[in-house]
């Protein structure tokens, strides 16, 4: 047993941090945000550069070869500074989806090119009515000739403004929430019959609904009526790394209101000697240690692909939603009328925090997800699993 | 003991029926919910209220108020939040008047008073300093006297629809000498003085409604001084009371939670609406259970005002629970517009973005944090009941 990062892990981490102090404080962050797209394209040359974009990318397709650990690592720094490129969108999921399901003349293609900063790509699953059932999705794909033609409407896409490739999430056979039946699709972005309407997320990042009126694809990425299994890998893994980006932003939270409880003073002494603050500054400490254990208990059982995989995950992101939640509104409230400001970076890891709550299922569908897994009887748990998977 | 209504109460619950009916129209509700014209838009509700007589319903009815009993208000206020519309805006009828009714002079009541219920002034509340929040009795603005002036100098923040305001009601320090309670002195200054500047402060709720607001060697009539210089702590604390009472906004909380109920019904997932999921419904109802409860703290703290009692620290457990249910149901509802909750809709439309009250949700999300801050913050109220409630 051992919780210490390699040397390599330890470096990619102080590179990153090093970044975020040099490129993220607060006006930086500002107006890295107000770019077209809610983000630096120089950042994003620089993470090619450090080779950032390559690290979850197998070796033979310039990857590093990096595993949930190492995501790990970036996505918390990432979380600490509250960077606002994409990562998640291009590297995590459109990069994911394709490494786990493309062709290799599909990765052998686009992968590279993710890797040399080349390429912006989203993962559009979500539609008007799905809420957090990904499996419920009303877009169809048709086949026409050697052409796949899609149509149908999907929202809240992140990155999808800047994406010029999608993976779509289309229904080839089924009822419109079964789990099998989906197909992912590849298809360009610039693609006769597609219309976006982009907008900001309370947190800067920009999000699109895109709507396919007759679209060809370019190619499908694993097996027809199978995109659930593709799927389902990579979004779990997207999930690990949120939580730790959630960490990171928890974590930063805390030092700035723990800061400001030392040195805001009221009745002439710091109101962080108050102990009806003490015990609630307590109380977002240890909620943040505990995000913190069972992330890394995530992690591991995600390593070895372990029994206590899925139900670690499904217990790290229920405790995220909640600790988001509880961190967030304490840093507001102790802040007083400062917290309410946009002159603070406070509300924008709230917000944050928020989002991530909301991603890929809140506190309370996890629960649900958790309580089928845990509580069904041992011959029935293996369904369940599939099931919440 | 009983809470039945009356024939009178009962034909008094249709006339406020049907007043709303005809008073409070969706345009109308449009006008105020809409950033750029909510001023007009809330000037032009209290001008009907004000016509139908009921601008100022706790007033003394020399005043231009009623004499309502406390089931009346009770249903006034009960049917004015179902029916979606806003009280009117607190700073002047409800705060500044109720120090002006109980220690101004004659002349302050007679130039103040009836244009407060003509909504011919914009008040706003210019208490709270950079380095006075919970600790308000520290405040530096100074007023420094000059023949039959005062020349006030000093900043004060946070101040609600200070850029809509032409008045602010203001705590000045006139005396540096004692206890910092002592020396501080209640002031009504006219925003349009020379030396008063506002600057806008951006929130998190992309809304403005806070503001700095400088003073620079401005002078103000030592007739626009409240009671007595000096003993303006005291005149405060009292408008603190009424802010208390005023932020527990019970029946618009029981409006908002029947709003997500029904909301939640819509909302379907994984093939089953919201409201049949166990861990909703016991979200939802656990918010219900503590607000049927505080319905009737408020109602037994008002029968006891009516019988003459002074309101006095069980404003603070009002305020405190009211806050708390306020942001229950806030953050509940973040929670059933799921991934929108987190999308800024900005100028585009519910149709374009894909969802009806996303927007909604999260402004007021936002801005509802700012409810266990204000008035008081939570805190300061736990302190007071603590101490002289409970005697600790
Ligand atoms: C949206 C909004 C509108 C407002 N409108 C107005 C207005 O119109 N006019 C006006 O004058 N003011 C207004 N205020 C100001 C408001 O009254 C103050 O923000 C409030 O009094 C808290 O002061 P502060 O912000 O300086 O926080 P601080 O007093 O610095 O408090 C910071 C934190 O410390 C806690 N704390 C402080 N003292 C203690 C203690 N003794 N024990 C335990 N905890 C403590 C507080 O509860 C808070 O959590 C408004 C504020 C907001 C947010």
């Amino acid at each position: 047993m051992n919780f210490s990062l390699s040397e390599e892990q330890n470096q990619i981490r102080d590179s990153i941090a090093r970044f975020v102090q040099e490129n993220y404080a607060f006006d930086q962050r500002n107006a890295v945000v107000a770019q077209e797209h809610g983000f630096s394209a120089q950042h994003w040359q620089q993470f090619a550069e450090l080779g950032w974009l390559s690290i979850p990318f197998a070796e033979e397709h310039d990857g590093f070869g990096g595993g949930p650990v190492d995501t790990m690592v970036l996505m918390q720094e990432f979380g600490r500074g509250l960077v606002a490129e994409p990562y998640p969108a291009t590297v995590l999921l459109f990069g994911g989806l394709l490494q786990e399901g493309a062709s290799e003349a599909i990765k052998g293609e686009y992968i590279p090119k993710i890797i040399a900063g080349e390429l912006q790509g989203a993962f559009a699953y979500l539609e008007r009515q799905s809420r957090y059932v990904m499996t419920d999705i009303a877009t169809t794909a048709a086949k026409q000739g050697n052409d796949w033609v899609l149509n149908g409407e999907k929202t809240v896409v992140l990155n999808g403004g800047a994406a010029s490739k999608l993976i779509v999430a289309a229904r080839t056979a089924g009822e419109q929430a079964d789990e099998s039946g989906i197909t992912l699709f590849l298809v360009d972005a610039a693609s006769d019959g597609i219309e976006r309407t982009t907008y900001r997320m309370t947190d800067g990042q920009e999000a699109a609904n895109i709507t396919f009126n007759n679209v060809s694809a370019e190619a499908v990425i694993g097996s027809e009526g199978e995109g659930s299994t593709v799927m389902t890998p990579v979004v779990d893994a997207a999930k690990l790394a949120v939580c730790a980006n959630a960490l990171g932003a928890m974590e930063s939270l805390n030092a700035q209101t723990l800061e400001y409880c030392k040195t805001r003073e009221q009745f002439g002494v710091a109101i962080g000697s108050f102990q009806a603050l003490q015990h609630r500054m307590v109380d977002t400490f240890s909620a943040c240690e505990n995000v913190k254990s069972l992330l890394y208990r995530a992690v591991c059982a995600a390593q070895d692909n372990g029994e206590d995989a899925l139900r670690s995950l499904l217990a790290l992101k229920v405790m995220v939603g909640r600790a988001g939640k509880l961190i967030g509104g304490e840093a507001i409230q102790l802040h007083g009328g400062m917290g309410m400001t946009n002159e603070l970076s406070v509300g924008f890891y709230v917000k944050r925090l928020m989002i991530i709550n909301t991603l890929f299922g809140d506190a309370d569908y996890h629960q649900q997800l958790f309580a089928k897994l845990v509580n069904a009887p041992a011959e029935a748990a293996s369904a369940a699993k599939a099931e919440a998977a | 003991m009983h809470t039945r209504l009356s024939e009178e109460d009962l034909a008094f619950q249709a006339e406020v029926r049907e007043f709303l009916g005809e008073a409070w129209t969706s345009e109308l509700a449009a006008t105020c919910g809409n950033k750029a014209t909510m001023k007009e838009g809330h000037e032009e509700w209290q001008r009907r209220l004000y016509k139908k007589g009921w601008m100022a319903p706790h007033w003394p009815v020399e005043h231009g108020g009623t004499d309502w009993t406390v089931t009346q208000s009770f249903i006034y206020n009960q049917e004015r939040a179902s029916a979606g519309a806003p009280e009117a805006i607190p700073f002047g009828v409800t705060m500044v008047a109720s120090v002006i009714i109980a220690y101004g002079n004659d002349e302050q009541k007679a130039k103040f008073l009836p244009r407060i219920l003509k909504s011919e002034d914009w008040w706003c509340q210019g208490y709270s300093e950079p380095g006075a929040g919970s600790d308000l009795a520290s405040l530096k603005t100074r007023a420094d006297l000059d023949g039959d002036e005062y020349v006030i100098n000093g900043s004060k923040i946070w101040t609600t629809y200070a850029q809509h305001a032409n008045w602010i009601f203001c705590l000045v320090r006139t005396d540096n000498s004692g206890r910092k309670q002592e020396g501080i002195t209640f002031l009504l200054i006219d925003m349009k003085s020379p030396g008063v500047t506002v600057r806008p402060i951006d929130t998190i709720d992309s809304f403005h409604h806070l503001n700095e607001v400088h003073f620079d060697n401005v002078r103000v009539p030592v007739a626009n001084r409240i009671g007595e210089e000096g003993k303006g702590w005291t005149y405060a604390k009292s408008l603190l009371v009424q802010e208390r009472l005023s932020i527990a906004e019970v029946a618009d909380s029981k409006r908002g939670l029947a709003r997500l109920r029904e909301e939640a019904r819509e909302e379907v997932n994984g093939g089953r609406s919201l409201l049949d999921d166990p861990l909703f419904a016991k979200r939802l109802t656990d918010i219900e259970i503590e607000l049927m409860a505080l319905e009737f703290t408020e109602l037994r703290a008002l029968a006891s005002i009516a019988e003459g009692k002074e309101p006095g620290p069980e404003s603070s457990l009002l305020k405190l629970q009211g806050t708390e249910i306020q942001q229950a149901i806030q953050e509940l509802r973040m929670d059933v517009a799921a991934y929108y909750s987190g999308t800024f809709q900005g100028d585009l439309s519910a149709q374009a973005l894909g969802h009806d009250y996303a927007g909604a949700a999260q402004q007021s999300y936002f801005r509802g944090r700012a409810s266990s801050i204000y008035g008081g913050s939570n805190e300061v109220q736990k302190n007071i009941t603590a101490k002289y409630v409970l005697g600790l």
